[in-house]
């Protein structure tokens, strides 16, 4: 059988939204899938060597909350950090791991990350911020890849 | 129970460590020889069923003792 690939589109950069990339891109690469994430927009935060990632209740009625706290309350300050925190010492308890720690791996697996050379620019991000071992690159090079993938995701 | 070459604890471990930790055991072993993993995510007996038919390394054995999850995986 050949090789499968996975191909993934990272655009999202809070806590809870930069598992889904790399569970799934670190898995793909142990059950043989040669994968590659294209990261664009807020997903690019992904690949800063020093993550600092938020969760927010605010605009997301589904996230669980240990109590009932009104909206008006969750806009105040430190709420962020408060929230991001508590889920950071609930996913260590759980046993989840935690972004850098799947990230590492993903990368020892030959997972392949390309940054979206035309966010990097807008948000004039500092490439030197940015894990090494990544490519940059646009829309082209992410279907010269993705056009020949079995699975490919837009997260 | 089923003889192994090398453990792994992956207890308190959710996923996908079990299967991505089993995964780079798997990796340091000749072929045929056989990996014993202990987990306690539920989540982790179809996981591993899984992966073994996409990898193609046998799931001798999976079975459950006291809470604990055990998986003989031979490796191809």
């Amino acid at each position: 059988m050949a090789e499968k690939k996975l191909a993934i589109i990272a655009t999202k950069g809070s806590l809870d939204w930069a598992y889904p990339p790399f569970i799934l891109a670190s898995t793909a690469a142990a059950l043989g899938y040669d994968t590659q994430i294209f990261f664009t927009f807020y997903g690019l935060v992904l690949l800063k060597k020093k993550l600092n990632l938020q969760v927010t209740s605010l605009g997301n009625p589904a996230m669980p909350m240990p109590m009932p706290v009104p909206v008006i309350m969750q806009t105040m300050p430190g709420m962020q950090a408060m929230m991001s925190s508590m889920m950071k010492n609930k996913m260590k308890k759980k046993g989840v791991a935690s972004i850098d720690e799947l990230r590492e791996l993903s990368l020892e697996a030959e997972v392949k990350m390309v940054a979206c050379q035309m966010t990097v620019d807008l948000f004039e991000f500092d490439t030197n911020d940015f894990i090494d071992g990544i490519e940059y690159g646009g829309a082209a090079t992410f279907f010269e890849f993705a056009g020949e993938s079995d699975v490919c995701l837009y997260i | 129970m089923a003889a192994f070459d090398q453990e792994l604890d992956a207890s308190g471990l959710n996923c996908p460590l079990p299967i991505l930790r089993a995964k780079k055991a798997l990796n340091g072993m000749e072929t045929a020889q056989t990996l014993r993993v202990i987990a306690t995510d539920p989540g982790s007996v179809k996981d591993f069923d899984a992966f073994a038919k996409q990898t193609g390394n046998e799931l001798v054995e999976s079975t459950e003792e006291g809470g604990k999850y055990l998986f003989f995986i031979k490796k191809k």
